[in-house]
């Protein structure tokens, strides 16, 4: 079963900065949690007081209440880590990168034609891990992870630094990992990725938690307007403006934006005037919370 | 992409294995290793570069013959007995010359050792001041000709003869000498250099990080890196007697096997020292390059590259203080000097005690992250 973390009022300084400024939340079993926040905001010093790689100047960490800088063998046993770095040994294939980690947790050897296959590797197994692309690598991190099929993982940014379309493959993987109920806990620096894959979400930025809650809640929390686009010539901005429930309009290169808390009003006034051709809606998202949450805009 | 409805294993329930885990950890090791071309050629084929320069390039380093101009006949030289001439053939080259002004002209410059002429029974040399030490060889060789000489002609037997014999009572060819000193600084800048750089890799790259949070114990991971250093370290040494001993006429003395405990003193000293080097280097290249600056001279002041025989005494002290300095003294003493197991005691006690040292402070300064 998943292990239950916990956050106390941590802190940690370094020098003058204030990585991690008094932060509090637990992480149920079976959960999968996010720490969002742009570059520099604290998330990876709050995983790695919550992993035991440091302790914290104040506060209290808890995994399955046990305080895991003690590195307390039957907590290392049940925990995965995947760090920020491609942490490999030199000159090692992808199989021999599982075999030797998977040794040290006395795993099965079968173990690692599994996560070969779980992680889409089976046909790159005999490459160096240092001649794997960025996306192989950051999938045989989290492969490297799961030896030891952990009941709590941590991932510290796995799709930093890949292109789009490697990053939404790794998501596929991601996905899949608290299906059987393991706990998850990830930091990412992508809205879009939190929204798709954690249950939770916990905003950061420069140090402090600024909101918890599920990424849907975070939006409409703050009762924000969602955002209808029509295509350039279906209407003019004043029809639009003055359609029922609309708040306001404005012209844009693409054609006109819409804002409105009463959507389906508006799409149905749409409808009778046959305007929805090339029509597209958006919700408020995590970048909108940002945005009202710090008065700044989001920059990863 | 293709992936399983769940990822959770099939397989048994993991349970901590310290044994299996030390055994793949070395495993992992031996293998980055020999898969590093560079670090293989730094360690094992560099080192072994120098042998051959320097065994080839001293060979047959015994004194040069000193060249003597002859003017004239010089009965005592064109008449010798068989033993006088093998006296001659090992110690002179002549030359004949009709010209004894010309001759002379030349040692003055240099180009010969000595000139010498026989006018009736007296023998006559001339030599230069300038380079005494061959003069007073010349000297030496010809008035050992002139005492045999008379002596043959009084016709009675000497009374007293000298029989002169190296203390090495092998040639002293420098086989003899570079390969175990060369040895031991290979083996000296296998063990520091591949355990810094690796100790700094190790944490730049997070893989110290990840075997923090694993539940492997320290020891496994030391020992793990002890056992890859003592591989090397044999590699090194099969690598180095072979071809010596096939090619390069090296005479192992009946001990010789003895530094086999004495260079695993030694690469426990020197896996210490390394792991001290990377404690408190950033980077791999600052490791190599603080390695280079402490292995470097004390391969010099411990007498791998020349004997220290004619070095000053202060230098002579300190090289006490060095570990390489015990190598060098136990393998020569067992593989050519032909000594026993006593030889060793005192340089082995001293790597172990240079060993635990080191390896106290770079505990104590060990760090699993850069920051």
């Amino acid at each position: 079963m998943g292990l239950r973390v916990e956050a106390h009022g941590l802190e940690k300084t370094y020098g003058d900065i204030r990585a991690v400024d008094g932060i509090t939340f637990t992480v149920e079993p079976g959960e999968f949690f996010g720490l969002l926040g742009p570059n520099g905001a604290g998330k990876t010093t709050a995983l790695e007081i919550l992993e035991g790689l440091r302790r914290p100047d104040a506060g209290r960490a808890l995994v399955d209440g046990v305080d895991p800088a003690e590195r307390d063998p039957r907590i290392l046993m049940r925990m995965g880590v995947q760090l920020q770095s491609s942490a490999f040994f030199e000159k090692l294939t992808a199989r021999e990168q599982l075999d030797t980690f998977g040794a040290l947790y006395g795993a099965p050897s079968a173990r690692t034609d599994e996560l070969l296959e779980l992680v889409g590797l089976t046909d790159h197994a005999a490459v160096l891990a240092e001649n794997l692309s960025g996306g192989q690598k950051q999938r045989l991190s989290i492969a490297c992870a799961l030896v030891n099929d952990p009941d709590l993982v941590f991932l510290d940014e796995p799709t930093a630094a890949l292109d789009p379309q490697a990053r939404r493959n790794l998501w596929d993987v991601l996905d899949r990992l608290n299906d059987s109920g393991r706990t998850v806990v990830l930091t990412t620096h992508y809205m879009e990725e939190a929204e798709l894959l954690c249950d939770r979400v916990a905003i950061m930025d420069r140090g402090k938690i600024l909101a918890i809650d599920t990424p849907a809640s975070l939006a409409q929390a703050l009762d924000l307007p969602v955002t209808i686009g029509l295509a350039a010539g279906a209407l003019t901005l004043d029809d639009a403006a003055s359609l029922p429930g609309v708040e306001s309009a404005a012209l844009e290169q693409t054609g006109i934006k819409v804002l409105t808390r009463h959507p389906s009003e508006v799409l149905t006034a749409l409808a009778a005037r046959d305007a929805l051709d090339g029509l597209s809606v958006r919700s408020g998202s995590l970048e909108d919370v940002f945005l009202r949450l710090t008065g700044r805009e989001y920059r990863a | 992409m293709s992936v399983p409805t769940t990822e959770r294993g099939t397989t048994a329930v993991a349970s901590p294995a310290p044994r299996r885990a030390f055994r793949s950890l070395a495993v992992a090791m031996a293998k980055g290793f020999l898969r590093d071309k560079m670090a293989l050629f730094w360690a094992v084929i560099f080192p072994l570069m120098f042998l051959f320069l320097f065994g080839g390039l001293l060979a047959d380093s015994g004194t040069p013959r000193s060249d003597v101009i002859q003017v004239g006949a010089v009965p005592l030289l064109d008449q010798a007995g068989p033993e006088a001439q093998k006296v001659i053939d090992d110690s002179l080259h002549i030359e004949k010359s009709d010209d004894r002004d010309a001759a002379i002209a030349e040692v003055r410059k240099g180009d010969a050792d000595a000139v010498v002429t026989m006018d009736g029974d007296a023998l006559e040399l001339w030599y230069s001041a300038a380079d005494q030490v061959t003069a007073s060889i010349v000297q030496g060789t010809f008035n050992g000709l002139v005492q045999a000489a008379n002596q043959a002609a009084s016709g009675q037997p000497p009374t007293y003869t000298l029989s002169t014999q190296q203390v090495e009572d092998e040639s002293l060819s420098a086989i003899q000498y570079f390969t175990p000193s060369l040895l031991g600084w290979a083996i000296a800048m296998g063990a520091t250099f591949g355990a810094a750089a690796n100790l700094v890799l190790w944490r730049r790259n997070g893989v110290l990080r990840r075997l923090r949070l694993s539940p492997v114990p320290t020891a496994a991971v030391v020992g793990a890196r002890v056992v890859t250093a003592l591989m090397l370290a044999g590699i090194q040494m099969a690598m180095f007697l072979v071809p010596a001993v096939l090619f390069m006429g090296l005479e192992l003395t009946g001990w010789w096997w003895l530094s086999v405990p004495l260079l695993a003193a030694a690469t426990l000293a020197f896996l210490a020292l390394g792991l001290l080097v990377g404690s408190f280097s950033k980077t791999e290249e600052g490791a190599t390059g603080a390695a280079n600056f402490v292995i470097l001279p004390m391969a010099f002041l411990s007498g791998s590259f020349f004997p220290l025989d004619e070095a000053p005494a202060w230098i002579v002290a300190l090289s006490n203080v060095l570990p390489l300095k015990w190598v060098n003294e136990g393998m020569l003493d067992v593989m050519v000097r032909g000594e026993g197991p006593s030889a060793i005691v005192v340089p082995t006690l001293a790597l172990l005690a240079f060993a635990a040292v080191l390896g106290a402070l770079a505990t104590r300064l060990f760090r699993w992250d850069t920051t």
